[in-house]
């Protein structure tokens, strides 16, 4: 396989890495008002189906999401991190469970 | 100093009159504001060329395509020789992995070629892609296409196969060359070639 990555590739890897060993912005008042329930699914579908999911919703919804996958804590703070219009508010680790809480902070 | 100032803005030692620099100023503005009008409506783009059929090598371009498109990117899959396999309905759902030349599977080659013995790798695969709870080609299809993904069939391997626009899952593009291709890489962000 012959594989061409473009520098914007590289970038976007690097500052995953980033967000891996950064500590993420924990926001003390924040309520939930949507569900997401991607247990038992593994990448991508993760973050296809909260960007999906976000679609649907009205701006200034928080959106839970319970996922199982382990690299969902990576992958969803990259993409909200890198996509316009979500932040991501809280990321809580219990056992096998991944709860990732995204704000819609645009329409 | 000279009258002529505004005529000739660049002469040495004479500044650009009062007006000219206006002038100058609303000329850049507009060019500015025309510049980020084109930016802000622009998507950032992928292109993936995707040239494999078998099992393991179907799944790189769905994944980056479909997580691409979560990310905003506009994105085109430009399938090509057994890459068109991924996108055949019947085809994509029996897609084959072989460990004869392939170093990394723990079945010496002088077995791994013995008849049947792709079957009992792909099976053992398919478990495995089940057990861990790994999205199958269909559904990673399925979910592109919901994602506004493209995927183009390559018209000449699609004669060259003998495969028919009806063979191909709803919302397949067909009928495009290499010249749709190149067009898009040039215009992508992003281009992978799997």
């Amino acid at each position: 396989m012959v594989v061409f990555i473009s520098r914007y590739t590289t970038d976007t890897l690097l500052s995953h890495s980033t967000v891996l060993h950064s500590k993420v912005n924990i926001m003390t008042e924040y309520e939930p008002t949507a569900t997401l329930d991607v247990r038992g699914q593994n990448c991508p579908m993760p973050v296809v189906k909260t960007k999906q999911r976000i679609d649907e919703l009205d701006a200034g919804v928080i959106l839970e999401v319970l996922a199982t996958d382990p690299g969902s804590m990576s992958d969803i703070a990259g993409w909200a991190d890198t996509t316009a219009g979500v932040e991501l508010v809280d990321q809580e680790e219990g056992d096998d469970i991944f709860t990732h809480y995204v704000r819609k902070t645009e329409q | 100093m000279s009258t002529d100032m505004s005529q000739t803005p660049d002469a040495e030692g004479e500044p650009p009159s009062r007006a000219a620099l206006e002038e100058r100023l609303v000329a850049l503005e507009s060019r500015l504001e025309k510049l980020e009008s084109e930016s802000d409506d622009q998507r950032p783009k992928m292109s993936i060329i995707a040239t494999k059929g078998t099992l393991d090598m179907a799944y790189p371009p769905l994944i980056l395509a479909s997580t691409a498109a979560a990310f905003g990117y506009e994105v085109t899959v430009f399938h090509t020789f057994w890459g068109l396999d991924i996108l055949h309905e019947e085809k994509s759902k029996e897609l084959k992995l072989s460990a004869v030349g392939n170093p990394n599977m723990p079945v010496p080659n002088v077995i791994a070629s013995l008849p049947g013995m792709d079957r009992v790798t792909t099976k053992l695969m398919e478990r495995q892609i089940e057990d861990n709870d790994t999205a199958t080609i269909a559904e990673l299809v399925d979910t592109s296409l919901e994602m506004g993904v493209e995927f183009q069939a390559c018209q000449m391997t699609m004669d060259l196969m003998d495969y028919d626009e009806a063979d191909f899952y709803d919302g397949v593009t067909v009928g495009v060359g290499a010249a749709t291709a190149i067009q898009d890489m040039a215009d992508a962000d992003i281009q992978l070639l799997v």
